[in-house]
């Protein structure tokens, strides 16, 4: 394994200590109340193309006991396992269905939720976090979201998921318990989406309404 | 001035710990009401005394957190004090008194007075995680129970309960059921708090040290107390108020005041009695200096 390589001096976070525990408080507010965002401030600068805010909740989430995965185009940089591998002694793994963490570059990079680890009936809490690079992705339509963490519905434009991600969420959804939470890292923000969240496009819920 | 013998880190956890429990709590937030099992560590005080409750607390707080700690509604208790102190001194954390004020508070068996609000966070501490735990003891058992959404023995124990004594008799720790699927234990608050979970705009986390369990209720979410229809959830109700500041409709804790068996009932919530009573003399004398 490639733990230490002429490119991995690129620092972690300043202060490892709060700068975790900011980031990590973002994250919990993030997937707590799906819909809203939450900054992140850690100064980071992990090695291209690997994002700021993604690498900054890769440190605050991985070690030794969470197998990650990496996008093809993340991979293609030696600089970026290196990275991780220094910081955090991660495994990177070549098949998305054994890692905890799912890396994805942009969001059409991300894996097929259903590749992924689902957890079990009475484990279902083993099961991966997909957390998608969502710097300068556009929205793919007025989506309105309910669930826990939610009060009543909220208006969500979607920024970083993937195009025809609502069947998959659907069928993600349907898995309850099981299923995979997803993390949306923007440039300074975070955005959560957990397996309990329900999404439909706007004008299907107007749609609705109208017949109803 | 010589340097401490032992230093320890910020939050008293290594960060690798912080690491596990932080993984626990998102997939607790995910699952809400479902026991996120973690390697539940050491801390300076004794398993029973909180220590799930403080692992939580030193996993998510900050320099710029303000923490209230309770112990049955009070502020000024032993347990409440030191864990308030130790935060301070290893978190560089604010404390308070104040419900309002308070960005986390840890609780040990009540909820505060005072609606939350969002971004606050409580903390609970968790004796016994498990609320099918006295019905089955084996632990293979109740997961797969929780797993095949198998309640009926606990609405067996329920009805049992009003077979025997006309009513379900249980007054604190009363099962709720998550998001219309987990059962889960709120931890030994009274029946009187639970209605407070239901669609709280706080996060709720729960934390048991000794049982290695850590679980979630996510904001807004559905938490509904177990019931009959024709014998539904009764909370508990005083037919009195507080007698040191008047309240109705709070909880109520019987104080002894003598050695002859003399006793009152007062607020169990010490903030919100001082505050009530406070504003209620401003009142009294803004009234006789009119």
């Amino acid at each position: 394994m490639r733990t230490l390589t002429s490119q991995n001096h690129t620092p972690g976070f300043a202060n490892p200590v709060h700068d975790a525990q900011q980031v990590f408080r973002a994250v919990l507010e993030a997937l707590a109340r799906p819909g809203t965002r939450h900054s992140i401030e850690a100064n980071l600068n992990p090695p291209e193309p690997l994002g700021a805010s993604t690498g900054a909740v890769i440190l605050t989430l991985c070690d030794e006991q969470t197998p990650i995965w990496l996008d093809p185009t993340l991979r293609a940089s030696s600089a970026v396992g290196g990275w991780i591998a220094f910081h955090t002694g991660a495994r990177i793994v070549e098949n998305a269905g054994e890692a905890l963490f799912v890396i994805a570059s942009s969001p059409k990079a991300a894996p097929t939720l259903a590749d992924l680890m689902q957890g079990t009936d009475e484990e279902p809490h083993r099961s991966a976090t997909l957390i998608i690079d969502a710097q300068g992705s556009r929205s793919i339509g007025n989506l309105v979201a309910s669930g826990p963490g939610i009060s009543g519905t909220i208006g969500w434009d979607g920024v970083g998921l993937p195009i025809g991600f609502l069947p998959q969420w659907r069928e993600n959804g349907m898995l309850f318990p099981c299923g995979v939470d997803i993390v949306l890292a923007a440039e300074t923000t975070v955005q959560g989406l957990p397996r309990t969240t329900a999404l439909v496009s706007a004008d299907q819920q107007s749609h609705q309404q109208r017949s109803a | 001035m010589s340097a401490p013998r032992i230093v320890y880190n910020e939050g008293y956890l290594d960060e690798q710990t912080k690491r596990v429990v932080r993984r626990a709590l998102l997939k607790g937030v995910a699952i809400p009401g479902f026991q996120v099992p973690f390697a539940s560590r050491e801390v300076p005080m004794p398993r029973g005394w909180g220590t799930g409750g403080v692992q939580v607390t030193a996993s998510i707080i900050g320099p710029s957190d303000t923490l209230k700690v309770i112990d049955q509604g009070a502020d000024d208790t032993t347990n409440a004090v030191s864990i308030r102190h130790f935060f301070e001194k290893v978190a560089g954390a604010a404390s308070t008194t104040l419900t309002e004020q308070a960005s986390i508070i840890q609780t040990r068996h009540r909820i505060p007075e005072t609606p939350l609000r969002e971004h606050q966070i409580m903390v609970y501490q968790v004796p016994i995680p498990e609320p099918l735990r006295f019905l089955e003891p084996r632990e293979t058992e109740t997961r797969r129970l929780h797993a095949l959404e198998e309640y009926g023995l606990m609405y067996v124990k329920l009805y049992e309960d009003i077979a025997k004594y006309g009513h379900i008799a249980k007054t604190y720790d009363y099962p709720v059921l998550v998001n219309g699927r987990y059962v889960m234990a709120p931890s030994p608050i009274p029946s009187f708090d639970n209605p407070k979970m239901h669609q709280n705009a706080a996060l709720q986390l729960f934390g048991a040290g000794r049982e290695k369990r850590i679980y979630a209720i996510p904001p807004y979410t559905d938490v509904e107390s177990l019931g009959f229809e024709d014998f539904p959830f009764e909370p508990q109700r005083f037919d009195r108020p507080c007698e040191i500041c008047g309240s109705s409709g709070v909880y109520l804790d019987e104080v002894f005041i003598d050695d002859k068996g003399g006793v009152m009932f007062v607020c169990s919530d010490t903030d919100y009695c001082e505050r009530t009573a406070t504003a209620g003399e401003r009142r009294q004398t803004m009234e006789k200096s009119a």
